[in-house]
């Protein structure tokens, strides 16, 4: 599956036949004979095209029958495929999935939010009413604080942190709801609840409702997926994913937490020898990932470009820095405008490789000052026991015969 | 679950601080009309039937009562088949362990509030049938899992007075998110 991905990733590329021929080498007979039969003759595939009218327009167009990027599902999450994708907005259909309970299948028209607690004027607004309120966009990541698989050197980008993505998302500004329900100054929290079959809920500060939550209905322009919260589901931009409700039925203002199961006995984070823990860790630190090359590629010596992402929760990204010795020396990578808050940028820096073994590596520098800590110095911050909030560097050796594998070594212990 | 008048005490005094957005008002654009007129104002009995939650305080936890011994015939039926006859061993998270230093946080090592047991079950649980327990079969579940963890006795009675008394072993492990971004890694 992750050959077949990377042979069509790689279509078109320069120097592909040179790689078929080294991935031949490394997946035997019956492997060799799959990328033979995708491997085009020179100038035949030009002459088959222009001689034949191709399809005509449709209702829904698709991707090429090449094209195949899949999420990688388990039982309650799906997983981005980062390793194809090259620009920064996720397509709907590939932004990451966690949920407690399914996927509720909901009828817009059926579709209610209740907004109550302390507040004046108790209000249950329809999917119609959200959409008429003042609309806002706004591009940001969405990222679940357990976003990390330490696994072995044969792990997708995908699988090592493919539990974030990128929505341009549109909605409706959650202070100007909260303005028109008549909000008690008093109140510190609210209480964010879903209408799925976990009725998923999180306490919120009410700062974060008067900064820059969101109800968003849209999602890339588009109504939101129901993995992603349809018809309606509350953003809460740099904040850890879970906390974004999806489905969202019900906000109550409060001047207490609720406590929850999902803020006590999950996502928080046991600190030092374990006696205590970390409650409310809801801001996402800055973090990277190298996102090509990466495993499954084999690389051939010569000019390449390190291409990754970067993001931090306490806003803009502005630095990446990056290795091509296991961290001894470090360069800094182009990124590519416009750098915005809270959201993915691509980084880029040119590498020649000259066929030695090599360990490339990246690390973020978010405008906080703060600088993404290796594995060590997270766990010397946290302890060994701590579970969410992991952004170590992370890194991907390259060996001498041009096989690139996850550098999972770092991250032991 | 909102009802009670100033009742944060102890509970609630650590975390009302911590945020400090008492006072502050919503600030949509300064452009916008008092009003857009738009949603419905919401009916008492459309409020109850969604207001679920159960608060540290006890806000929100509904009459009837359950023991142990209620609970343990509740457990039989929806929930050992996936969190074990003992609460621990199953394919499901483990509800039972008093241990402190284990890897396993279970409702005796780690739940910090009672409350939060009877809000879960009752919106959440069984998996393949959430929300179809009642008041006294969600309590009865809850005295269960609190005696096998010795926090009750096995003849306490759970209801709305006694279950938001119950001191959870872990109510003091939980502090405060001290992450504020720059150079230093916390």
């Amino acid at each position: 599956m992750a050959n077949e991905r990377i042979r069509h990733t790689d279509a078109g590329a320069p120097r592909r036949r040179e790689r078929l021929t080294r991935r031949e080498l490394l997946a035997g007979a019956a492997g060799a004979m799959g990328a033979a039969a995708v491997a085009p003759v020179a100038g035949q595939q030009s002459v088959t095209t222009t001689r034949r009218a191709g399809r005509g327009p449709n209702e829904v167009d698709q991707r090429s029958r090449f094209v195949t990027p899949q999420r990688d599902p388990s039982a309650t999450s799906s997983r981005t495929p980062l390793q194809d994708l090259r620009g920064t907005i996720t397509p709907a259909d590939l932004h990451f999935e966690r949920h407690h309970g399914g996927v509720p299948d909901i009828d817009p028209a059926q579709y209610e939010l209740l907004v109550h607690g302390m507040v004046d004027r108790p209000t249950v607004f329809s999917l119609a009413d959200l959409q008429q309120f003042p609309a806002t966009s706004r591009i940001c990541f969405l990222e679940c604080s357990g976003n990390l698989r330490r696994g072995t050197p044969e792990t997708l980008p995908q699988m090592v942190c493919g539990l974030t993505s990128q929505t341009e998302w549109t909605g409706v500004l959650l202070s100007t709801v909260l303005k028109e329900v008549g909000a008690n100054p008093d109140a510190t929290w609210f209480l964010a609840e879903g209408q799925d079959a976990a009725v998923m809920t999180r306490s919120i500060p009410m700062e974060k409702a008067f900064d820059d939550a969101m109800i968003v209905y849209a999602q890339n322009g588009d109504a939101l997926m129901p993995g992603n919260g349809y018809p309606a589901r509350l953003l809460l931009p740099g904040w850890e994913g879970n906390s974004s409700v999806k489905w969202l039925r019900r906000i109550e203002l409060a001047d207490q937490p609720f406590m929850t199961r999902e803020e006590t006995s999950k996502y928080t984070d046991p600190l030092g020898d374990g006696s205590q823990s970390r409650q409310f860790s809801f801001v996402m630190d800055a973090r990277s990932i190298i996102t090509d090359p990466a495993f499954p590629r084999v690389i051939e010596p010569g000019w390449h470009e390190i291409r990754g992402l970067a993001w931090s929760g306490r806003g803009r990204i502005t630095g990446v820095d990056v290795s091509a010795d296991g961290g001894t020396t470090w360069q800094a990578a182009t990124l590519q405008g416009p750098v915005l808050p809270k959201a993915h940028v691509r980084f880029r820096h040119r590498w020649e490789w000259g066929g030695e073994p090599a360990e490339i590596m990246s690390r973020a520098t978010d405008e906080t000052g703060y600088v993404q800590p290796t594995w060590e110095t997270l766990r010397a911050a946290r302890g060994p026991r701590t579970r969410y909030h992991q952004n170590p560097i992370t890194s991907w050796t390259v060996g001498d015969d041009g096989r690139v594998l996850f550098g999972a070594e770092r991250l032991r212990s | 679950m909102v009802g009670w008048v100033g009742v944060v005490g102890i509970i609630g005094g650590l975390w009302v601080a911590a945020p400090a957005a008492a006072g502050q008002q919503p600030s949509p654009p300064s452009d916008h009309p008092d009003s857009f007129g738009l949603g419905r104002p919401a009916t008492t009995s459309e409020i109850e039937a969604l207001d679920i939650d159960v608060m540290p305080d006890g806000t929100g936890l509904p009459e009837g009562s359950g023991t142990a011994a209620d609970g343990a015939r509740t457990w039989t039926r929806t929930c050992r088949g996936c969190h074990g006859p003992d609460g621990e061993g199953g394919t499901a998270a483990p509800v039972v362990g008093r241990d402190p230093s284990s890897n396993r946080s279970t409702v005796g090592n780690y739940w910090p509030y009672a409350t939060t047991l009877y809000d879960y079950i009752n919106r959440a649980m069984p998996r393949n049938a959430p929300g179809s327990l009642t008041a006294p079969q969600v309590y009865g579940l809850v005295a269960w899992i609190l005696a096998k963890n010795d926090i009750i006795t096995t003849e306490a009675v759970m209801d709305a007075r006694t279950l938001p008394a119950v001191v959870m072993p872990a109510r003091d492990r939980f502090v405060r998110d001290d992450r504020r971004g720059g150079p230093e890694v916390r």
